[in-house]
Protein backbone atom coordinates (compact mmCIF):
# COMPACT_ATOMS: atom_id res chain seq x y z
CA UNK A 1 0.00 0.00 0.00
CA UNK A 2 2.71 2.52 0.78
CA UNK A 3 4.81 1.61 -2.49
CA UNK A 4 1.40 2.56 -4.38
CA UNK A 5 1.17 5.69 -3.00
CA UNK A 6 4.44 6.44 -3.18
CA UNK A 7 4.17 5.64 -6.97
CA UNK A 8 0.91 7.61 -7.24
CA UNK A 9 1.91 10.71 -5.90
CA UNK A 10 5.80 10.22 -6.44
CA UNK A 11 7.21 8.82 -8.83
CA UNK A 12 4.83 9.36 -11.59
CA UNK A 13 4.63 12.83 -11.47
CA UNK A 14 8.01 13.28 -10.95
CA UNK A 15 8.63 11.18 -14.61
CA UNK A 16 6.37 13.11 -15.72
CA UNK A 17 7.86 16.83 -15.07
CA UNK A 18 11.46 15.30 -16.21
CA UNK A 19 10.17 14.17 -19.43
CA UNK A 20 8.53 17.82 -19.90
CA UNK A 21 11.94 19.25 -18.76
CA UNK A 22 14.21 17.26 -20.81
CA UNK A 23 12.50 17.47 -23.70
CA UNK A 24 11.97 21.39 -23.52
CA UNK A 25 16.14 21.49 -22.78
CA UNK A 26 17.48 19.54 -25.25
CA UNK A 27 14.44 20.90 -27.84
CA UNK A 28 13.29 17.68 -29.07
CA UNK A 29 11.00 18.52 -31.77
CA UNK A 30 7.57 17.52 -30.87
CA UNK A 31 7.08 14.48 -34.24
CA UNK A 32 9.70 12.49 -32.74
CA UNK A 33 9.14 12.77 -28.57
CA UNK A 34 5.83 15.06 -28.01
CA UNK A 35 5.82 16.58 -24.54
CA UNK A 36 3.70 15.80 -21.63
CA UNK A 37 1.88 18.81 -21.83
CA UNK A 38 1.13 18.78 -25.70
CA UNK A 39 -0.27 14.47 -24.68
CA UNK A 40 -2.65 15.97 -22.55
CA UNK A 41 -3.70 18.42 -24.71
CA UNK A 42 -4.33 15.54 -27.14
CA UNK A 43 -5.94 13.58 -25.00
CA UNK A 44 -8.56 16.66 -23.88
CA UNK A 45 -9.21 17.02 -27.66
CA UNK A 46 -9.89 13.52 -28.56
CA UNK A 47 -11.79 13.42 -25.19
CA UNK A 48 -14.02 16.28 -26.29
CA UNK A 49 -14.69 15.38 -29.91
CA UNK A 50 -15.53 12.12 -28.45
CA UNK A 51 -12.62 10.09 -30.54
CA UNK A 52 -11.39 8.56 -28.08
CA UNK A 53 -14.67 7.15 -26.37
CA UNK A 54 -15.81 5.72 -29.34
CA UNK A 55 -12.45 4.15 -30.28
CA UNK A 56 -12.12 2.60 -27.03
CA UNK A 57 -15.64 0.46 -26.89
CA UNK A 58 -14.93 -0.41 -30.42
CA UNK A 59 -11.58 -2.22 -29.14
CA UNK A 60 -13.41 -3.11 -25.74
CA UNK A 61 -16.13 -4.66 -27.85
CA UNK A 62 -14.07 -6.92 -29.92
CA UNK A 63 -11.88 -8.47 -26.99
CA UNK A 64 -14.76 -8.64 -25.06
CA UNK A 65 -16.56 -10.65 -27.81
CA UNK A 66 -13.12 -12.74 -28.94
CA UNK A 67 -12.46 -13.41 -25.06
CA UNK A 68 -15.93 -14.23 -24.22
CA UNK A 69 -16.04 -17.15 -26.79
CA UNK A 70 -12.46 -17.84 -26.54
CA UNK A 71 -12.80 -18.87 -22.62
CA UNK A 72 -16.71 -20.77 -23.10
CA UNK A 73 -15.12 -22.58 -25.44
CA UNK A 74 -11.20 -23.23 -24.26
CA UNK A 75 -11.77 -23.79 -20.69
CA UNK A 76 -14.68 -26.81 -20.80
CA UNK A 77 -12.20 -28.06 -23.42
CA UNK A 78 -9.23 -27.70 -21.44
CA UNK A 79 -11.29 -29.65 -18.55
CA UNK A 80 -12.17 -32.32 -20.81
CA UNK A 81 -8.50 -32.67 -22.50
CA UNK A 82 -6.97 -32.89 -18.69
CA UNK A 83 -8.92 -35.48 -17.81
CA UNK A 84 -9.01 -37.66 -20.87
CA UNK A 85 -6.22 -39.47 -21.79
CA UNK A 86 -7.31 -40.39 -25.52
CA UNK A 87 -8.19 -36.81 -26.15
CA UNK A 88 -5.19 -35.43 -24.91
CA UNK A 89 -3.32 -37.35 -27.12
CA UNK A 90 -5.40 -36.77 -30.28
CA UNK A 91 -5.80 -33.12 -29.70
CA UNK A 92 -2.52 -32.13 -27.73
CA UNK A 93 -0.01 -32.09 -30.85
CA UNK A 94 -2.48 -29.70 -33.10
CA UNK A 95 -2.73 -27.46 -30.22
CA UNK A 96 0.77 -27.37 -29.26
CA UNK A 97 1.24 -26.39 -32.91
CA UNK A 98 -1.14 -24.09 -33.58
CA UNK A 99 -0.44 -22.30 -30.46
CA UNK A 100 2.82 -20.36 -31.21
CA UNK A 101 1.48 -19.45 -34.71
CA UNK A 102 1.26 -15.32 -33.80
CA UNK A 103 -2.68 -14.56 -34.27
CA UNK A 104 -1.43 -11.90 -36.85
CA UNK A 105 -0.25 -14.48 -38.98
CA UNK A 106 -3.93 -15.35 -38.99
CA UNK A 107 -4.68 -11.52 -40.22
CA UNK A 108 -4.79 -12.84 -43.95
CA UNK A 109 -7.24 -15.72 -43.50
CA UNK A 110 -9.18 -13.87 -41.20
CA UNK A 111 -9.75 -10.75 -43.35
CA UNK A 112 -10.86 -13.50 -46.46
CA UNK A 113 -13.31 -15.33 -44.04
CA UNK A 114 -14.47 -13.11 -42.36
CA UNK A 115 -14.53 -9.87 -45.04
CA UNK A 116 -13.81 -6.62 -42.86
CA UNK A 117 -14.78 -5.08 -40.02
CA UNK A 118 -15.61 -6.30 -36.56
CA UNK A 119 -15.68 -9.96 -37.05
CA UNK A 120 -12.40 -10.53 -38.20
CA UNK A 121 -10.83 -9.04 -35.54
CA UNK A 122 -13.24 -10.91 -33.13
CA UNK A 123 -11.90 -13.99 -34.31
CA UNK A 124 -8.29 -12.79 -34.49
CA UNK A 125 -8.85 -12.27 -30.10
CA UNK A 126 -10.32 -15.69 -30.02
CA UNK A 127 -7.52 -17.10 -31.63
CA UNK A 128 -5.13 -15.59 -29.26
CA UNK A 129 -7.06 -16.45 -26.41
CA UNK A 130 -7.91 -19.77 -27.32
CA UNK A 131 -4.83 -21.85 -27.41
CA UNK A 132 -3.07 -20.08 -24.20
CA UNK A 133 -5.99 -20.82 -22.28
CA UNK A 134 -6.85 -25.02 -23.43
CA UNK A 135 -3.39 -25.32 -22.56
CA UNK A 136 -3.26 -23.54 -19.30
CA UNK A 137 -6.61 -25.45 -18.54
CA UNK A 138 -5.12 -28.77 -19.40
CA UNK A 139 -1.79 -28.39 -17.52
CA UNK A 140 -3.99 -27.22 -14.53
CA UNK A 141 -6.21 -29.94 -14.13
CA UNK A 142 -3.23 -32.39 -14.40
CA UNK A 143 -1.63 -30.30 -11.35
CA UNK A 144 -5.04 -31.41 -9.30
CA UNK A 145 -4.42 -33.60 -6.33
CA UNK A 146 -4.74 -37.11 -6.36
CA UNK A 147 -6.29 -36.61 -3.03
CA UNK A 148 -9.15 -34.79 -4.81
CA UNK A 149 -9.80 -36.78 -7.25
CA UNK A 150 -9.57 -39.66 -4.98
CA UNK A 151 -11.99 -38.33 -2.36
CA UNK A 152 -14.13 -37.40 -5.26
CA UNK A 153 -14.29 -41.51 -6.56
CA UNK A 154 -14.83 -42.23 -2.97
CA UNK A 155 -18.42 -40.69 -2.70
CA UNK A 156 -19.27 -41.35 -5.79
CA UNK A 157 -19.25 -38.37 -7.68
CA UNK A 158 -19.34 -38.92 -11.24
CA UNK A 159 -20.20 -36.92 -14.99
CA UNK A 160 -21.35 -33.56 -14.80
CA UNK A 161 -21.11 -33.37 -10.94
CA UNK A 162 -17.51 -34.58 -10.80
CA UNK A 163 -16.50 -31.56 -13.77
CA UNK A 164 -18.72 -29.23 -11.98
CA UNK A 165 -17.81 -30.13 -8.19
CA UNK A 166 -14.55 -30.99 -8.29
CA UNK A 167 -12.28 -30.35 -11.43
CA UNK A 168 -13.42 -27.44 -12.30
CA UNK A 169 -12.84 -25.41 -8.49
CA UNK A 170 -9.74 -27.44 -8.18
CA UNK A 171 -8.60 -25.90 -11.43
CA UNK A 172 -9.87 -22.45 -11.13
CA UNK A 173 -7.20 -20.56 -9.21
CA UNK A 174 -5.04 -21.50 -12.10
CA UNK A 175 -7.75 -21.14 -14.92
CA UNK A 176 -7.77 -17.63 -13.31
CA UNK A 177 -4.25 -17.20 -13.92
CA UNK A 178 -4.48 -17.63 -17.30
CA UNK A 179 -7.17 -15.65 -17.56
CA UNK A 180 -5.40 -12.72 -16.39
CA UNK A 181 -2.61 -13.53 -18.84
CA UNK A 182 -4.70 -14.49 -21.57
CA UNK A 183 -6.92 -11.02 -21.42
CA UNK A 184 -3.45 -9.06 -21.48
CA UNK A 185 -2.43 -11.33 -24.81
CA UNK A 186 -5.88 -10.44 -26.15
CA UNK A 187 -5.73 -6.63 -25.50
CA UNK A 188 -2.18 -6.50 -27.22
CA UNK A 189 -2.95 -8.04 -29.84
CA UNK A 190 -6.25 -6.00 -30.61
CA UNK A 191 -3.91 -3.19 -30.83
CA UNK A 192 -1.98 -4.93 -33.84
CA UNK A 193 -5.01 -6.07 -35.16
CA UNK A 194 -6.95 -2.73 -35.56
CA UNK A 195 -3.39 -1.35 -37.21
CA UNK A 196 -4.38 -3.45 -40.25
CA UNK A 197 -7.98 -5.04 -40.24
CA UNK A 198 -10.31 -2.13 -39.24
CA UNK A 199 -11.07 1.74 -39.55
CA UNK A 200 -11.67 1.95 -35.41
CA UNK A 201 -10.52 1.26 -32.63
CA UNK A 202 -7.37 2.41 -29.98
CA UNK A 203 -5.19 0.52 -32.64
CA UNK A 204 -6.78 2.34 -35.46
CA UNK A 205 -6.60 5.86 -33.95
CA UNK A 206 -2.75 5.14 -33.22
CA UNK A 207 -1.95 4.33 -37.24
CA UNK A 208 -4.22 7.01 -37.95
CA UNK A 209 -2.23 9.74 -36.13
CA UNK A 210 0.89 8.62 -37.19
CA UNK A 211 -0.12 9.06 -40.42
CA UNK A 212 -0.95 12.68 -40.61
CA UNK A 213 2.29 12.95 -37.87
CA UNK A 214 0.69 13.58 -34.46
CA UNK A 215 2.58 11.99 -32.51
CA UNK A 216 1.09 13.81 -29.17
CA UNK A 217 -2.15 11.96 -30.57
CA UNK A 218 -0.09 8.38 -30.80
CA UNK A 219 1.33 8.96 -27.47
CA UNK A 220 -2.25 9.48 -26.04
CA UNK A 221 -3.80 6.80 -27.44
CA UNK A 222 -0.93 4.61 -25.93
CA UNK A 223 -1.80 6.08 -22.89
CA UNK A 224 -5.30 5.05 -22.63
CA UNK A 225 -4.41 1.41 -23.86
CA UNK A 226 -2.32 1.02 -20.93
CA UNK A 227 -4.41 2.62 -18.50
CA UNK A 228 -7.84 0.06 -19.78
CA UNK A 229 -5.31 -2.61 -19.58
CA UNK A 230 -4.22 -1.71 -16.47
CA UNK A 231 -7.85 -1.53 -15.67
CA UNK A 232 -9.31 -5.10 -17.12
CA UNK A 233 -6.30 -6.83 -14.97
CA UNK A 234 -7.83 -5.35 -11.99
CA UNK A 235 -11.14 -6.51 -13.06
CA UNK A 236 -9.69 -10.40 -13.34
CA UNK A 237 -7.86 -10.20 -10.39
CA UNK A 238 -11.07 -9.28 -8.48
CA UNK A 239 -11.90 -12.80 -9.21
CA UNK A 240 -8.78 -13.86 -7.63
CA UNK A 241 -10.72 -12.87 -4.55
CA UNK A 242 -13.58 -15.08 -4.50
CA UNK A 243 -13.78 -16.89 -1.38
CA UNK A 244 -13.43 -20.40 -3.20
CA UNK A 245 -10.63 -19.14 -4.82
CA UNK A 246 -8.54 -17.58 -2.46
CA UNK A 247 -7.34 -20.86 -0.97
CA UNK A 248 -4.70 -21.54 -3.08
CA UNK A 249 -2.92 -17.82 -2.16
CA UNK A 250 -3.84 -18.99 1.01
CA UNK A 251 -2.03 -22.44 1.40
CA UNK A 252 1.65 -21.15 1.23
CA UNK B 1 -17.31 -74.78 14.23
CA UNK B 2 -19.90 -71.81 14.51
CA UNK B 3 -17.41 -68.92 13.99
CA UNK B 4 -16.36 -70.36 10.45
CA UNK B 5 -19.76 -70.10 9.66
CA UNK B 6 -20.09 -66.29 10.12
CA UNK B 7 -18.99 -63.75 7.51
CA UNK B 8 -16.30 -61.86 7.86
CA UNK B 9 -16.73 -57.94 6.92
CA UNK B 10 -13.34 -57.83 4.84
CA UNK B 11 -11.61 -61.08 3.69
CA UNK B 12 -7.76 -60.54 2.18
CA UNK B 13 -6.53 -63.72 0.74
CA UNK B 14 -2.73 -64.33 -0.43
CA UNK B 15 -2.62 -60.44 -2.00
CA UNK B 16 0.40 -59.54 -3.75
CA UNK B 17 1.05 -56.41 -5.77
CA UNK B 18 4.66 -55.53 -7.52
CA UNK B 19 5.16 -52.97 -10.20
CA UNK B 20 8.07 -51.98 -12.13
CA UNK B 21 10.33 -49.36 -10.84
CA UNK B 22 10.03 -46.55 -13.32
CA UNK B 23 12.45 -44.11 -10.78
CA UNK B 24 15.72 -44.03 -11.86
CA UNK B 25 17.29 -42.67 -8.86
CA UNK B 26 17.08 -45.01 -6.63
CA UNK B 27 14.92 -44.27 -3.31
CA UNK B 28 15.56 -43.93 0.15
CA UNK B 29 14.48 -47.58 1.72
CA UNK B 30 13.41 -48.99 -1.44
CA UNK B 31 15.06 -52.19 -2.24
CA UNK B 32 14.32 -51.83 -6.01
CA UNK B 33 16.52 -50.52 -8.81
CA UNK B 34 15.66 -49.08 -11.85
CA UNK B 35 13.17 -51.06 -14.18
CA UNK B 36 13.04 -53.97 -12.08
CA UNK B 37 10.30 -55.65 -10.62
CA UNK B 38 9.45 -54.56 -7.51
CA UNK B 39 7.23 -56.70 -5.18
CA UNK B 40 5.85 -54.62 -2.21
CA UNK B 41 2.99 -56.67 -0.97
CA UNK B 42 3.74 -60.63 -0.69
CA UNK B 43 1.03 -62.86 0.06
CA UNK B 44 -0.98 -60.89 2.57
CA UNK B 45 -3.87 -62.25 3.97
CA UNK B 46 -6.25 -61.78 6.70
CA UNK B 47 -10.07 -61.33 7.66
CA UNK B 48 -11.70 -58.44 9.74
CA UNK B 49 -15.04 -59.43 11.63
CA UNK B 50 -17.77 -56.69 10.96
CA UNK B 51 -17.43 -54.16 13.62
CA UNK B 52 -13.60 -54.40 14.68
CA UNK B 53 -11.30 -51.44 15.06
CA UNK B 54 -8.04 -52.94 13.42
CA UNK B 55 -4.65 -51.29 13.47
CA UNK B 56 -2.12 -51.60 11.06
CA UNK B 57 1.67 -51.10 12.27
CA UNK B 58 4.96 -51.93 9.84
CA UNK B 59 8.17 -50.16 9.25
CA UNK B 60 7.50 -46.84 6.91
CA UNK B 61 7.71 -47.95 3.28
CA UNK B 62 6.59 -51.05 3.84
CA UNK B 63 3.27 -50.95 1.75
CA UNK B 64 1.02 -50.42 4.02
CA UNK B 65 -0.59 -47.17 2.28
CA UNK B 66 -0.84 -49.76 -1.10
CA UNK B 67 -2.27 -52.12 0.75
CA UNK B 68 -5.30 -49.69 1.57
CA UNK B 69 -5.72 -47.89 -1.68
CA UNK B 70 -6.10 -51.88 -2.84
CA UNK B 71 -8.33 -53.19 -0.10
CA UNK B 72 -10.65 -49.89 -0.24
CA UNK B 73 -10.78 -49.98 -4.10
CA UNK B 74 -8.16 -47.63 -5.50
CA UNK B 75 -5.92 -49.87 -7.10
CA UNK B 76 -5.96 -53.62 -8.64
CA UNK B 77 -3.96 -56.41 -7.11
CA UNK B 78 -1.37 -58.03 -8.82
CA UNK B 79 -2.66 -61.14 -7.44
CA UNK B 80 -4.77 -62.64 -5.11
CA UNK B 81 -7.66 -61.27 -3.67
CA UNK B 82 -9.90 -58.71 -1.73
CA UNK B 83 -13.94 -59.51 -0.65
CA UNK B 84 -15.80 -57.19 1.53
CA UNK B 85 -19.28 -59.04 2.75
CA UNK B 86 -18.09 -61.39 0.80
CA UNK B 87 -17.71 -59.74 -2.81
CA UNK B 88 -14.84 -58.63 -4.83
CA UNK B 89 -13.97 -55.53 -4.70
CA UNK B 90 -13.88 -53.57 -7.81
CA UNK B 91 -13.63 -50.19 -6.79
CA UNK B 92 -14.41 -47.36 -4.69
CA UNK B 93 -17.84 -47.10 -2.73
CA UNK B 94 -19.14 -44.35 -0.64
CA UNK B 95 -20.00 -47.29 2.05
CA UNK B 96 -16.28 -47.54 2.33
CA UNK B 97 -15.08 -44.43 3.38
CA UNK B 98 -11.02 -43.23 2.85
CA UNK B 99 -9.83 -40.89 5.66
CA UNK B 100 -6.59 -40.18 3.63
CA UNK B 101 -3.14 -38.88 5.02
CA UNK B 102 -2.86 -35.60 3.64
CA UNK B 103 -5.45 -33.07 3.74
CA UNK B 104 -8.89 -34.42 1.75
CA UNK B 105 -11.26 -31.51 2.27
CA UNK B 106 -12.12 -29.85 -0.49
CA UNK B 107 -10.43 -26.33 -0.01
CA UNK B 108 -13.20 -24.38 -2.28
CA UNK B 109 -15.72 -25.70 0.05
CA UNK B 110 -16.35 -24.70 3.64
CA UNK B 111 -16.46 -27.24 6.36
CA UNK B 112 -20.35 -27.49 6.08
CA UNK B 113 -20.52 -27.54 1.96
CA UNK B 114 -17.64 -30.50 2.80
CA UNK B 115 -19.47 -32.43 4.69
CA UNK B 116 -22.36 -32.11 2.74
CA UNK B 117 -20.68 -33.45 0.30
CA UNK B 118 -20.72 -36.35 1.77
CA UNK B 119 -24.84 -37.12 1.35
CA UNK B 120 -26.78 -38.22 -1.67
CA UNK B 121 -29.12 -34.97 -1.14
CA UNK B 122 -28.26 -32.03 1.12
CA UNK B 123 -30.83 -29.23 0.57
CA UNK B 124 -33.34 -30.82 2.68
CA UNK B 125 -34.19 -28.86 5.91
CA UNK B 126 -33.57 -32.93 7.70
CA UNK B 127 -30.41 -33.03 5.59
CA UNK B 128 -29.31 -29.61 7.21
CA UNK B 129 -30.10 -30.50 10.51
CA UNK B 130 -27.98 -33.66 10.58
CA UNK B 131 -25.02 -31.49 9.25
CA UNK B 132 -25.56 -29.57 12.43
CA UNK B 133 -25.57 -32.25 14.57
CA UNK B 134 -21.90 -33.95 12.57
CA UNK B 135 -20.38 -30.47 13.42
CA UNK B 136 -21.07 -30.41 16.98
CA UNK B 137 -20.67 -34.37 16.98
CA UNK B 138 -16.60 -33.27 15.97
CA UNK B 139 -16.58 -30.13 18.08
CA UNK B 140 -16.93 -27.96 14.96
CA UNK B 141 -20.07 -26.24 15.74
CA UNK B 142 -19.82 -22.33 15.00
CA UNK B 143 -17.10 -23.33 12.81
CA UNK B 144 -19.12 -24.57 9.49
CA UNK B 145 -18.56 -21.82 7.11
CA UNK B 146 -15.30 -21.26 7.84
CA UNK B 147 -12.83 -22.78 4.60
CA UNK B 148 -10.53 -25.45 5.35
CA UNK B 149 -7.35 -22.58 5.43
CA UNK B 150 -9.18 -21.16 8.16
CA UNK B 151 -9.37 -24.25 10.45
CA UNK B 152 -6.59 -25.63 11.85
CA UNK B 153 -5.09 -29.05 11.08
CA UNK B 154 -6.85 -30.65 14.17
CA UNK B 155 -10.33 -29.22 13.00
CA UNK B 156 -9.84 -30.26 9.65
CA UNK B 157 -9.65 -33.77 10.32
CA UNK B 158 -12.18 -33.46 12.67
CA UNK B 159 -14.34 -32.04 9.58
CA UNK B 160 -13.13 -35.00 7.61
CA UNK B 161 -14.15 -37.43 10.05
CA UNK B 162 -17.62 -35.68 9.86
CA UNK B 163 -17.60 -36.23 6.44
CA UNK B 164 -16.83 -39.46 6.44
CA UNK B 165 -19.06 -40.55 9.22
CA UNK B 166 -22.15 -38.57 7.74
CA UNK B 167 -22.18 -41.50 5.01
CA UNK B 168 -22.67 -44.19 7.21
CA UNK B 169 -20.25 -45.88 5.88
CA UNK B 170 -20.00 -49.85 6.79
CA UNK B 171 -16.40 -49.74 6.60
CA UNK B 172 -13.65 -46.40 8.06
CA UNK B 173 -10.87 -46.27 6.15
CA UNK B 174 -8.01 -43.89 7.71
CA UNK B 175 -4.63 -44.26 6.99
CA UNK B 176 -2.24 -42.03 9.01
CA UNK B 177 -4.63 -40.07 10.10
CA UNK B 178 -3.05 -38.03 13.04
CA UNK B 179 0.36 -38.18 12.16
CA UNK B 180 0.56 -34.55 11.16
CA UNK B 181 -1.08 -33.31 14.21
CA UNK B 182 0.63 -32.08 17.70
CA UNK B 183 0.51 -34.06 20.87
CA UNK B 184 -1.87 -33.18 22.40
CA UNK B 185 -4.69 -32.58 20.15
CA UNK B 186 -3.61 -36.04 18.20
CA UNK B 187 -4.81 -37.53 21.69
CA UNK B 188 -8.31 -35.72 21.51
CA UNK B 189 -8.18 -37.41 18.77
CA UNK B 190 -7.81 -41.11 19.86
CA UNK B 191 -10.34 -40.37 22.51
CA UNK B 192 -12.64 -39.58 19.73
CA UNK B 193 -12.01 -42.34 17.89
CA UNK B 194 -12.47 -44.91 20.74
CA UNK B 195 -15.77 -43.05 21.11
CA UNK B 196 -16.82 -42.36 16.96
CA UNK B 197 -16.35 -46.62 17.02
CA UNK B 198 -18.43 -47.19 20.09
CA UNK B 199 -21.49 -44.81 18.83
CA UNK B 200 -21.64 -45.96 14.83
CA UNK B 201 -21.67 -49.69 14.65
CA UNK B 202 -18.13 -50.09 11.68
CA UNK B 203 -15.09 -51.52 10.81
CA UNK B 204 -12.26 -49.44 11.33
CA UNK B 205 -9.19 -49.48 9.60
CA UNK B 206 -6.27 -47.76 10.59
CA UNK B 207 -3.17 -47.32 10.11
CA UNK B 208 -0.75 -45.56 12.44
CA UNK B 209 3.22 -45.34 12.75
CA UNK B 210 2.34 -44.78 16.57
CA UNK B 211 2.57 -48.07 18.61
CA UNK B 212 0.71 -46.75 21.44
CA UNK B 213 -2.01 -44.92 19.12
CA UNK B 214 -2.44 -48.94 17.99
CA UNK B 215 -2.67 -49.97 21.64
CA UNK B 216 -5.38 -47.42 22.85
CA UNK B 217 -7.12 -47.82 19.52
CA UNK B 218 -7.70 -51.42 18.16
CA UNK B 219 -9.47 -54.58 19.04
CA UNK B 220 -6.64 -56.07 16.64
CA UNK B 221 -3.08 -54.88 15.89
CA UNK B 222 -1.84 -56.44 12.83
CA UNK B 223 1.97 -55.70 12.26
CA UNK B 224 3.45 -55.93 8.53
CA UNK B 225 7.31 -56.97 8.03
CA UNK B 226 9.45 -55.06 6.09
CA UNK B 227 8.87 -54.70 2.12
CA UNK B 228 7.73 -56.90 0.53
CA UNK B 229 5.36 -57.09 3.18
CA UNK B 230 3.45 -60.25 4.75
CA UNK B 231 1.84 -60.39 7.80
CA UNK B 232 4.32 -60.86 10.48
CA UNK B 233 2.57 -60.93 13.89
CA UNK B 234 -1.46 -60.51 14.40
CA UNK B 235 -2.47 -59.79 18.04
CA UNK B 236 -5.67 -59.32 19.34
CA UNK B 237 -6.14 -57.30 22.12
CA UNK B 238 -9.18 -57.60 24.42
CA UNK B 239 -8.38 -54.68 26.91
CA UNK B 240 -11.62 -52.11 27.65
CA UNK B 241 -11.25 -48.46 27.45
CA UNK B 242 -9.47 -46.04 28.44
CA UNK B 243 -6.25 -48.21 28.78
CA UNK B 244 -3.35 -47.77 30.57
CA UNK B 245 -0.35 -49.12 28.53
CA UNK B 246 1.94 -48.05 31.63
CA UNK B 247 0.98 -51.61 33.41
CA UNK B 248 0.16 -55.28 32.95
CA UNK B 249 -0.72 -56.67 29.44
CA UNK B 250 -0.72 -53.89 27.90
CA UNK B 251 2.82 -52.78 28.93
CA UNK B 252 4.23 -56.53 27.90
CA UNK B 253 2.86 -56.81 24.55
CA UNK B 254 4.26 -52.24 24.02
CA UNK B 255 7.32 -53.82 25.03
CA UNK B 256 7.34 -56.64 22.58
CA UNK B 257 6.19 -54.66 19.95
CA UNK B 258 8.78 -51.96 20.06
CA UNK B 259 11.22 -54.99 20.13
CA UNK B 260 9.88 -56.69 16.97
CA UNK B 261 9.93 -53.42 15.19
CA UNK B 262 13.56 -53.28 15.78
CA UNK B 263 13.78 -51.06 18.77
CA UNK B 264 15.82 -53.59 20.90
CA UNK B 265 16.69 -50.90 23.70
CA UNK B 266 13.81 -50.50 25.85
CA UNK B 267 12.40 -47.59 26.17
Amino acid sequence: MALKKSVLFFILPLTLLMWQVVTTLLNVPEFMFPRPLSVVRALWQMLQNGELYTNTISSLFRVTWGFYIAVVTAVPLGLLIGRQKYLRSVLNPLIQFLRPISPLAWIPMALIWFGIGDKPAIFLIFLSSFFPLVVFTTSSVLNIRTTYLRVAENFGLSGMKFYTRVILPAALPEIITALRITLGTAWLVIVAAEMIAVKSGLGYLIMDARNSLRMDMVVAGMVVIGTVGLILDYMVRLLERMPSVEWSRKRR
Amino acid sequence: MEQEETLKKVEVNRLKKSYIERRTKKRFLSQCSAYEYCKVLDGLTFSISSGDFVCFIGPSGCGKSTMFRIISGFERPSSGSVQIDGKEVTGPSNKHVCVFQEDGLFPWLTARQNIAMGMEEASSKEALEEIEEYLELVGLSGFGDHYPHELSGGMRRRAEVARALITNPDILFMDEPFGALDFVTRLQMREEMVNVHQMFDMTILFITHDIDEALQLGDRIIMLSQRPAKVAWDIKIDEPHPRDLSTGDLRRLRKEIYYRMGLHVAL
